[in-house]
C-alpha cells in the first residue's frame, strides 16, 4: 500500500534518510534547511532503526565525522544551506580525494556571504565545479519536487556507492520548505554486511592494513590518483538524468533544474496554449551535466536559454555543450528573488518570439 | 663468545613490536615521535585489540602515521581528527578509536573539535603529542610556544603581550565533565616511558568502561624546530617546558586530581 504524506521537502529529506537505511546523519542547524535534522531529532530514529544523528559543533566538524564514518563503509549523510556548505568544502575534498561515499544536501539560500535566507540557485558553480581545492567532482542531484527530494535521498546513495564519491542533493529554499504530497519509499533495512575490504573497522589477520587518506607525497603517485579519479568522473557520464517536457516539436527550448524547473514547466503550458511551441529540458544530475542530449538539441532548435536563480550559471554549460551552434540566452533572478512564470514567458517571447 | 651465541631468544630483552611496520620512520633523529607511536602500538599488541582499534593521523609530523602503525587509519584534515573518530566511534561504539594530534592540530586549529568531542564524552582516546613548536612546517610558533621561546615566526621570542601567553589545552578539557582520564607524561628517559605506556593502556582500558575522553599529553623535544642537539632539547625540555606543563595525572576516573 503506498503511504502517501504531505511534507516539506526539508522533512521529506529526513524521513526519506530513516527509510533509506542511512547508518549516521551529522548536521548544523542553519536556516533554511533546519527542519531535516528538527525532524530526525523528533522521530526518534535511534529506535526506529538503529540511526545515529548527532548534531555538531560546526558544519566543519559535521563534514569530518560525515569523513570519519564514511571511511568504514557506513552511509552516512549531513545537510546544510550554502554558508555551512561553504564551511564544509574542505571536508567535502578530502572525501573526494579519499574516493568515500556520502550524501550532502544543499538547501540553498541566496549569497555571497550571509545573504538572505530566500531561495537561490547560485550556488551551481560551487557544486559542480569542484567548491573545494583539488581537481574534483561531485555527483549532484537537482530535485525539482518534495517527492523527488525524497527520492534522491536513496538514489544519491546508490551512485555514491557506486563510485565511491560524494553525491550531493543540490536543493534550494524553496523546495526544502514547500510542502507538496510525496509517495514515501519502503523502509529499508540498514546494511549489516557489506564490503569491508577497503574499510577501516580493524585490521585482521587476512588482510593488510586499510588507509583512508587523500595525501601521496610522491607526486607520480598523486599523478596517477588524479588521473584515476579523471577516469572516474568520466564514467559517471553514462549516470546523467534528465526530463524533457514538450521538447519534441520545439522549436525554442528552455534549460533549468530544481525550482525554476517548476516555474519554466508553467511558462511551456502558457506559451503552448498561445501556440508556441517551446520546451523544456530540466537536468536532474548537475554533474554529469546532460551535455550530449543539450548538443543533440541544438541541432533541432533555434535557440536556448537557461532559467536560473542566479546571475547566470548553469548557462556556461549549456554554452560549452551547444557549442555555438544556437544562441544560448539566460534570464535569472539574483538575491533570493523568484522569477514568475509570467517573468520567463514575457523574456521567452521577447528573445525567442521577437527574434522571428 | 660468538655474537650469535648471545643473540637467541632467551637473551632477549626487548623486540619490535610487529605492529609497528618496517618503514624506517620519518622522523628526526632524537624526536619523541617514534616512542610514542612504538607505546601505542605495544599497548594495542599486548590488549589483542589489533582487529578492532581504529587510529587517526592529523595533519602535522605524524600525518602518515599510518605508514608506521600497522593497523586501520584515516587521516585527517587539520584539526579535525576528533571529529573524525566521533564519527566513527558513534557508529562503531565497540571498536577501540584513537587520535593522534600535535598541539598545532590539537589546540590551535582544531581547538573547537577538541573541545566539543571532550565536553560530549565521546568514549574515544586522544593522544596529544606537544612540542611546542609546529616541526613539520619549519619550526614556527604554536599555541603552546613558551613565552620568550624563539621560533621562525616568533624569532625574538614569543611576546605574550601581541602574540598571548601560551595555554594548557590538557587541563582546560580536564574541567568539563565529558572527560574521564587526563594526564600528561614525556618520553625522553626510560623511566618516563614507562609511565607514559602505562597511561595508555588506561586509555584503551577506558574506552571499555563508556565514561568519556581519555586524554593523554606528551611533552616531547623537537630538536630540529628548537635547533639544539637532541640531548640538549631534553634539557631543556626538563628545564623549560616541565615547568609549564608539569607531569602526571590530571583527572583519574572523572575527578580531577587537585580538587576542584
Amino acid at each position: 500500500m503506498k503511504e502517501i504524506a504531505l511534507m516539506k521537502g526539508n522533512e521529506a529529506v529526513a524521513e526519506a534518510a530513516i527509510r533509506a537505511g542511512v547508518d549516521g546523519y551529522f548536521g548544523y542547524p542553519i536556516t533554511p534547511q533546519s527542519e531535516v535534522m528538527e525532524y530526525l531529532m523528533l522521530q526518534r530514529p535511534e529506535e526506529r532503526t538503529g540511526m545515529v544523528v548527532l548534531q555538531a559543533e560546526s558544519e566543519v566538524a559535521s563534514i569530518n565525522m560525515v569523513y570519519g564514518a564514511a571511511g568504514t563503509g557506513k552511509k552516512v549523510m549531513t545537510s546544510s544551506s550554502s554558508p555551512g556548505i561553504s564551511l564544509m568544502q574542505e571536508g567535502i575534498s578530502y572525501i573526494a580525494g579519499a574516493e568515500l561515499p556520502c550524501l550532502i544536501v544543499n538547501v540553498v539560500r541566496g549569497g555571497p556571504g550571509l545573504g538572505t535566507i530566500q531561495p537561490s540557485q547560485a550556488d551551481y558553480f560551487q557544486s559542480v565545479k569542484g567548491g573545494g581545492h583539488g581537481d574534483y567532482r561531485l555527483i549532484v542531484l537537482a530535485p525539482a519536487s518534495v517527492q523527488e527530494m525524497a527520492d534522491f535521498v536513496d538514489l544519491g546513495f546508490e551512485l555514491a556507492f557506486k563510485y565511491r564519491n560524494p553525491a550531493m542533493i543540490l536543493s534550494d529554499g524553496l523546495i526544502g520548505q514547500m510542502m507538496e504530497k510525496v509517495e514515501l519509499p519502503p523502509q529499508k533495512e540498514r546494511v549489516k554486511e557489506f564490503d569491508q575490504s577497503w574499510v577501516i573497522t580493524g585490521k585482521t589477520q587476512d588482510r593488510e592494513r586499510n588507509i583512508i587518506t587523500s595525501l601521496n607525497l610522491d607526486p607520480d603517485l598523486q599523478y596517477e590518483h588524479n588521473l584515476k579519479l579523471q577516469e572516474k568522473y568520466k564514467s559517471m557520464e553514462q549516470d546523467v538524468m534528465f526530463e524533457k517536457i514538450d521538447c519534441d516539436d520545439a522549436d525554442y527550448l528552455l534549460v533549468a533544474y530544481g525550482s525554476s524547473a517548476r516555474i519554466c514547466q508553467k511558462t511551456v503550458d502558457m506559451a503552448r496554449s498561445k501556440g508556441k511551441k517551446i520546451g523544456l529540458l530540466r537536468p536532474k544530475t548537475l554533474d554529469p551535466f546532460p551535455s550530449a542530449e543539450l548538443a543533440k538539441m541544438s541541432r533541432r532548435v533555434k535557440a536556448m536559454m537557461a532559467v536560473e536563480l542566479s546571475a547566470g550559471q548553469m548557462v556556461e554549460d549549456v554554452r560549452l555543450a551547444v557549442n555555438g551552434k544556437v544562441p544560448v540566452y539566460h534570464y535569472g533572478m539574483v538575491g533570493g528573488k523568484i522569477h514568475s512564470p509570467d517573468d520567463v514567458l514575457s523574456e521567452v517571447e521577447d528573445k525567442f518570439i521577437g527574434g522571428y | 663468545m660468538d655474537i650469535k651465541q648471545i643473540i637467541k631468544e632467551e637473551n632477549q630483552v626487548y623486540r619490535r613490536t610487529p605492529l609497528m611496520t618496517e618503514a624506517t620512520l620519518s622522523y628526526c633523529p632524537g624526536c619523541g615521535h617514534g616512542t610514542i607511536h612504538r607505546l601505542i602500538m605495544e599497548v594495542v599488541e599486548e590488549m589483542g585489540i589489533q582487529s578492532d582499534t581504529i587510529g587517526i593521523a592529523p595533519v602535522g609530523c605524524a600525518v602518515i602515521a599510518y605508514d608506521f602503525m600497522d593497523i586501520d587509519m584515516s587521516q585527517a584534515a587539520h584539526g579535525r581528527a576528533p571529529a573524525l573518530a566521533t564519527g566513527i566511534k558513534r557508529l562503531w561504539p565497540e571498536k577501540y578509536v584513537f587520535t593522534y594530534q600535535g598541539d598545532g592540530d590539537l589546540a590551535a586549529i582544531g581547538t573547537a573539535e577538541t573541545i566539543h568531542a571532550c565536553n560530549r564524552g565521546e568514549n574515544i582516546a586522544i593522544f596529544f603529542v606537544n612540542n611546542g613548536i609546529y616541526g613539520m612546517t619549519g619550526g614556527q610558533m604554536a599555541p603552546t610556544t613558551l613565552e620568550g621561546m624563539k621560533s621562525s615566526t616568533s624569532p625574538y621570542g614569543r611576546n605574550s603581550e601581541t602574540m598571548g601567553p601560551p595555554y594548557k589545552i590538557t587541563e582546560m578539557v580536564a574541567q568539563l565533565p565529558g572527560t574521564y582520564y587526563v594526564a600528561r607524561h614525556a618520553v625522553h628517559k626510560p623511566g618516563p616511558v614507562r609511565k607514559a605506556k602505562k597511561a595508555i593502556r588506561q586509555a584503551f582500558e577506558n574506552q571499555k568502561l563508556n565514561k568519556g575522553v581519555s586524554l593523554v599529553e606528551f611533552v616531547s623535544n623537537c630538536n630540529s624546530g628548537w635547533k639544539m642537539t637532541p640531548n640538549d632539547s631534553n634539557i631543556w625540555m626538563e628545564e623549560n617546558m616541565f615547568k609549564f606543563y608539569p607531569m602526571g595525572d590530571i583527572k583519574v576516573e572523572g575527578k580531577l586530581v587537585n580538587g576542584d
